[in-house]
Order: C-alpha cells, then structure tokens, then sequence
C-alpha cells in the first residue's frame, strides 16, 4: 500500500505546484460532436468529459466510479491520448521536468506510450487471436523499438512468470486460455514496458468472482514490486474498496467528489456519493432492509439540466442547485462539487463491520 | 403465508439431473438437484458461471433447449392451488411444447432474464407483447380491458406515464425501463413463483438497486414465492430468505441468509466468501480459491471441488459423493466434514 492517501490534493484551477505529482490533468474536455443530415452537420456535442483536473502522486491508486455514461472509460482514454482532447492539459513527470502530453505528436507520443499503459475490460475481444502470447506480449517492445530477437523473448519471459504464467504459453493463441488467464496476457502486455502509469479499465468486471480475487491481488503485487500509479476505473464499489488510495467520483462528464478512500466511503460529502453507496447492495442489511434508493436516471450527456447535472435526481436540492452550477471545492481535505457540502450530513458506508445477518 | 406451515410447498426439485450432449462429451450441468420452495418465500441461488443455477432454473420452465439439453433423471413437482392441497404436476413429465405447459408457464411460474432486450422482440410495442401474454392466459378479457390491465400494471412497476409508454418500442426505453417492464410482463398473470436470473446484472448499480426494492415490494404484493439467481452475493442476500450455493451442477450448502453467512460450513462456500471483495471494507487480502475449475466433460468422481479444496481427504472424499446432510435445522451441507446430529 502506498502512502499517498494523507497527500492534500492542490487547488486543481491553480498551476502546478506539487513537486511529486506524476500526473495532472487539467480542467479536461472531450466533446463528441453530434451530427444530422446529409451534411453531416454539427447539432450538438455529447459532453463524456467536461472540465475534469487531478493531480495523480507516484504509487498510488486512484479509483474512479460512477454509473455507466458518467464519462470515467472516456476520461481513461484521454489521459493516454486514445482520444483527442477537445481541450484541456495533461502533464506526465519525467524525471525532474513535467512532459505535455496534451501536446505530444509522431516520435514523442510513442515514447509517452511507453510509460503511460492500458489494461482493458474485455479479456476475449481485446486480444488477437492469431497472435500468440510471444507475439501478443512482445508487440509492445518491438514497436517501441525496445528490444527485438532473443532479447524481446527474454523479457517477454519474465514478464509472463510475474503475471503467473508459464513458459509452455508462449507459444499458444488466446483462444486455448481461460478469461483469467486472458487477462494475466493482457496485464502482461501491458506491464512488459515498464510503464509508471497503468490504467485500468473494469479489469475484472467480466470475469468470474472467483477469479477477480487473483488478478486483484496480481494488480496491487505488481504495483508494490514496480511503484505502479494505477487510475483504475470501475463500477463496482466493492473493488474500489479493496484496490483504491483515493476515489473520484463522476457524474455527467464531472468529477462531484474526490476524497481519499476511508473519508469518502464513511463520510461523504456530495449527495450523489451518497445516493451511489447507498445503492450498493450489501451482505450485512439482510432482507427488508429499505433502503435510500435514488430515483430517476442518468442525465442525456447532449441535453444536460441546467445548474447543478445532478439536481433533477438530488433529493437536497435548492431552487440555487437548478440555476447556478457549483464549483468543485475543497472541503476539510475533500473536493467536492455541491452548494450545500458544508450544511449536509450524508450517510455514508459504515466503518468495517463485525457479524452480519438478518434484522 | 395462506396455508398451514405444513402444506405451503409450492414447488419441489428433487435429484434433478439436467445433461448436455454435445459433440465434445457429455456436461452434466445439473447433476442430483435437490431443494424446494414454499408459497411466498424466496430462494437465492449463487454460484460461478457454469455452477447449473441457470440451467436448474431452466429446467423448472422447461425452456433448457432439448435437445441438446436431456432431463435423465429426477422430478419436478408443481403443487397446484393457492391452499396448497391442490393437484401435483411433474414439470418434467409434460411436454415441453405442448398446451399443457404453456398454460402453467406464466400463469404459475414466471422468469425474469438478464437482457430485457433480448427478451422482447423489437417488432412490437411493449404494450402489444404484454398484452398478448395476458389474452393468452386470462381468456375472455375485451380488448378495452386487457389494455387496461397493461397499463395498470406499467404503472405499478414505476414505469412513468403509462399511457404513453404502453405504445413505445422496447428499444426507445432505457435498460431500466425495458427491465421494468419485463417484470411488468412476468407478472401480467399473477404468478405464484417468479424465477429472476441475474435481472439486475446488466444495469447499474442505482437502478440495480431500484429494480431490486421493486421485485421485494411486488413479491409482497403479489404474495409470490421468488427465486433469485445471481453471482453476487450481495445482491442475493438483500433478496433471499434462503441461500442455496452451487457448485459444478451440485448444490454445496443450503442455510438461512443470515446463517449462511455467518456460519459458512462447506470449503466451497468459506473460500467463496473469503475471495469476494465487500463494500464492507475490513479485507487486507483477499484469499482465492486456489486451483482451476475442472473441465465440465470430465468431472471428479466424488465431491466436485475435491480438486480445489484445502480440507479435502484422500480416499473418502473423491470415492463417492457425500451426501446432503442437515447439520442444524435448515442448514444443509454436502460434505463430508460433517456428521448427521
């Protein structure tokens, strides 16, 4: 476990101060345009990501949650320039200078990749199957022109025995491999650079329970021999419990919440937060426990409510929630974007329980 | 409850065995099922994928596609009658095609599945497919009327605005709404036993949790028995009186909820909840199980995690089955470990 929890975060509007950081984003963007007619003209954009900054330390895992369309994959892919940023910085360390990534073309960028790496959801769909684990695992060197040959293989190896694999796999296609296995050589591939940065992206919500507990524990032993910084992005509160430092919580394109995990979990400070921790069925409430459940639906990201994104749902909303939008603030150490932080007490997760049951 | 304790069964398993024959060998994805459930009670089914809980559920429709799926053994008993002192109906006896069970599917028991878009077709509206299942099962109602109770019922499903959602399309609602609406569908019939399998695993995790407060509310409404099917754990516990867990075609453990979790006695179920992060928190590690499922063609001769278990016996353990045992009152486990009282 790193250590990074009690860091204070910096004002994300100010220019970078911290002299760790190993990554921070700034006020980010990524609109995709919505386009009608033979023209294929511009009628709106869908906001996935609108005005998002973090400041990410070394060896740290920051979790990102929220509903599906609450823009955190979007937010994933922007950070490694899988996306074009519709506007917004982003500032990887190297070394003692901060690099632009926002700004990276052609030689640069591929140089940036082999720091910056993804781990995906889907381990059957985002493996090719005519290549075997060597050539699946081994891709990302060779294009970087890290290693080639007997070299390539070697590291290859390695990295395939740290991932819990064996050397017999080397030469077999994904589809003789399980979806845990799959996933090992997805992790592989993109451990075998040695990246600082890994973002990880619902690495195990298609995998069986019992087998998320492996690759969870692969992820956080990996991390602690290589200072890995994981953004790790899920739906699943139960997972960011286990893996995260700090939480991030979005909504609409927006960050609402940023806390570390103990403050957010016990006492968190946006309405939204704890509408999603209260939806969080638990093994502990047992049968009729009624709970707090939120109604309506995630906003359309075309068509966005006025104010606040999430007053139309906000159980505390005021007539100030529909016309004016909060700022994300800090608040005894915890960025929250909610009018009414200070006044609100919100239910959050219990500490760790001791017995569970009925009644 | 409206019967006596004694008389409220409203469905018996007993030893099904639910085979696939396919090219490659023989799966025996359910294999010596035991269980039932009585009027207005609700059964939780967990396991892994491949653990047989969809295809028992199947089986009880008798919509597991035959073939290649085969009932070679077992039986399946409907009590019929809301006193319970009914006529009994082996669902495994009838034909799967034939009237007679199409008259007691939906009317007796209904499923819930974890697509709702692949469970309507997308030709119709929401209101037609709805409509034409209460015809079906509840002749005589005018076309006036019939339309009537679809709407009433979208209504009470928290679909908003009903009379106007009743004419939409499955795909011009959302995940939630289609799933609102599948229920909807499943109860047109007053069922006395709604089977849900995995209804909430698509949507997230704040309509999950609606749709969830909807199937406990309805289920009292509507004093229907439920069986809930799921990998989460979570989830079932919040909609089970009981929990039965599963294991390759098998069940391992069957207790009360908070029994079950409290006290887990078979391996299976212990290391089951020693791998599952919780919300909960107050996990420094979490343990896996160790080893791999074995191939589904090819399973162990005696207890089917013999192969993955930390207290496994040589010698007892993998030369015959051991048997269901009831350790306390309504706790059963399969294992050896433990001893008749």
């Amino acid at each position: 476990m790193s250590v990074q929890t009690s860091v204070q975060m910096n004002d994300p509007a100010q220019p970078m101060t911290s002299a760790t950081s190993l990554l921070e984003i700034k006020n980010l963007r990524k609109w995709f345009p919505v386009q009608r007619g033979f023209f294929k003209r511009t009628v709106g954009y869908v906001k996935a990501v609108d005005g998002v900054s973090l400041v990410i330390q070394p060896g740290e895992t920051l979790g990102v949650v929220g509903e599906s369309g609450s823009g955190k994959t979007t937010l994933g892919r922007c950070v490694l320039r899988l996306y074009e940023l519709t506007d917004g910085e982003i500032w990887l360390r190297d070394g003692e200078r901060m690099l632009p990534v926002h700004e990276l073309e052609g030689k640069e960028l591929r140089a940036f990749r082999r720091n910056a790496q993804m781990i995906f959801q889907d381990p059957y769909s985002s493996l090719n199957p005519r290549m075997n684990v060597l050539e699946t695992v081994g891709e990302p060197l060779l294009v970087n022109n890290v290693a080639k040959g007997k070299e390539l293989e070697d590291r290859v190896t390695e990295v395939i025995l740290q991932v819990g694999l064996r050397v017999e796999h080397l030469r077999r296609f994904p589809h003789s491999f399980s979806g845990g296995q799959r996933q090992r050589i997805g992790i592989a591939r993109a451990l075998v650079v040695r990246p600082k940065l890994v973002v990880a992206d619902e690495p195990v919500s298609a995998l069986d329970v019992s087998i998320q507990a492996q690759i969870l524990n692969l992820l956080k032993d990996l991390q602690a021999e290589y200072r890995l910084t994981y953004i790790f992005i899920t739906h699943a509160m139960s997972v960011v419990r286990y893996m995260a430092d700090r939480i991030a919580v979005m909504y609409a394109g927006k960050l609402v919440e940023v806390a570390d995990k103990e403050s957010l979990l016990t006492h968190p400070r946006h309405p939204y937060t704890e509408a999603l921790l209260a939806a969080v069925p638990r093994t502990t409430s047992g049968r009729n426990v009624k709970r707090v459940v939120s109604v309506g639906e995630v906003p359309d990201l075309a068509n966005l409510p006025s104010g606040c994104v999430f007053h139309p749902r906000c159980k505390y909303a005021v007539e100030r929630c529909k016309v004016e939008e909060p700022e994300l603030r800090e608040l005894d150490g915890q960025l929250v974007k909610c009018h009414l932080a200070e006044q609100l007490t919100l239910r959050g997760i219990g500490p760790s329980p001791n017995g569970a049951g009925k009644g | 409850m409206t019967t006596t304790p004694t008389n409220d069964k409203l469905i018996e398993v007993r030893d099904l065995r639910t085979y696939f024959y396919l090219y490659e060998g023989v799966v025996k994805a359910v294999d010596g099922v035991s269980f039932e459930i009585r009027q207005g009670r609700s059964l939780g089914v967990i396991g892994e994928s491949g653990c047989g809980k969809s295809v028992t559920a199947q089986s009880i429709m008798r919509i597991a596609p035959e073939p290649p799926a085969k009932h070679v053994g077992g039986e399946i008993l409907l009590h019929l009658g809301r006193d319970g002192n009914g006529e009994v109906v082996d669902m495994l006896k009838l034909d799967p095609h034939g009237d007679r069970i199409r008259a007691l599917r939906w009317k007796e028991i209904a499923m819930i599945f974890q697509e709702p878009m692949t469970s309507f077709s997308p030709l119709f509206t929401i209101g037609n497919q709805i409509g034409e299942a209460i015809q079906l099962h509840l002749p005589g109602l005018s076309k006036k009327q019939v339309r009537e109770r679809t709407i009433d019922l979208l209504g009470r499903v928290g679909i908003p605005q009903p009379k106007r959602l009743i004419d939409a399309y499955p795909h011009q609602l959302s995940g939630g709404m289609r799933q609102r609406a599948m229920i909807a569908m499943a109860l047109s019939c007053n069922p006395r036993l709604l089977i849900a399998d995995e209804p909430t695993t698509a949507l997230d995790v704040t309509i999950e949790a609606q749709i969830l407060e909807l199937i406990a509310t309805l289920q009292q409404e509507f004093n229907m028995a439920l069986m809930y099917i799921s990998h989460d754990l979570a989830v079932v516990s919040e909609m089970s009186d009981e929990i039965m867990v599963m294991y390759l075609g098998s069940v391992m453990e069957q207790a009360e909820t908070g029994e079950i979790f409290n006290n887990p006695l078979h391996p299976y179920t212990q290391a089951l909840w020693r791998s599952i992060p919780r919300i909960e928190g107050g996990q420094d590690r979490l343990v896996p199980i160790s080893g791999t499922l074995p191939s589904p063609y090819n399973l162990p001769k005696g207890c089917p995690f013999y192969t993955r278990c930390e207290h496994r016996m040589p010698g007892i353990c993998d030369a015959a089955r051991p048997p269901m045992i009831e350790v306390s009152p309504n706790h059963k486990v399969s294992c050896f470990l433990y001893k008749q009282e």
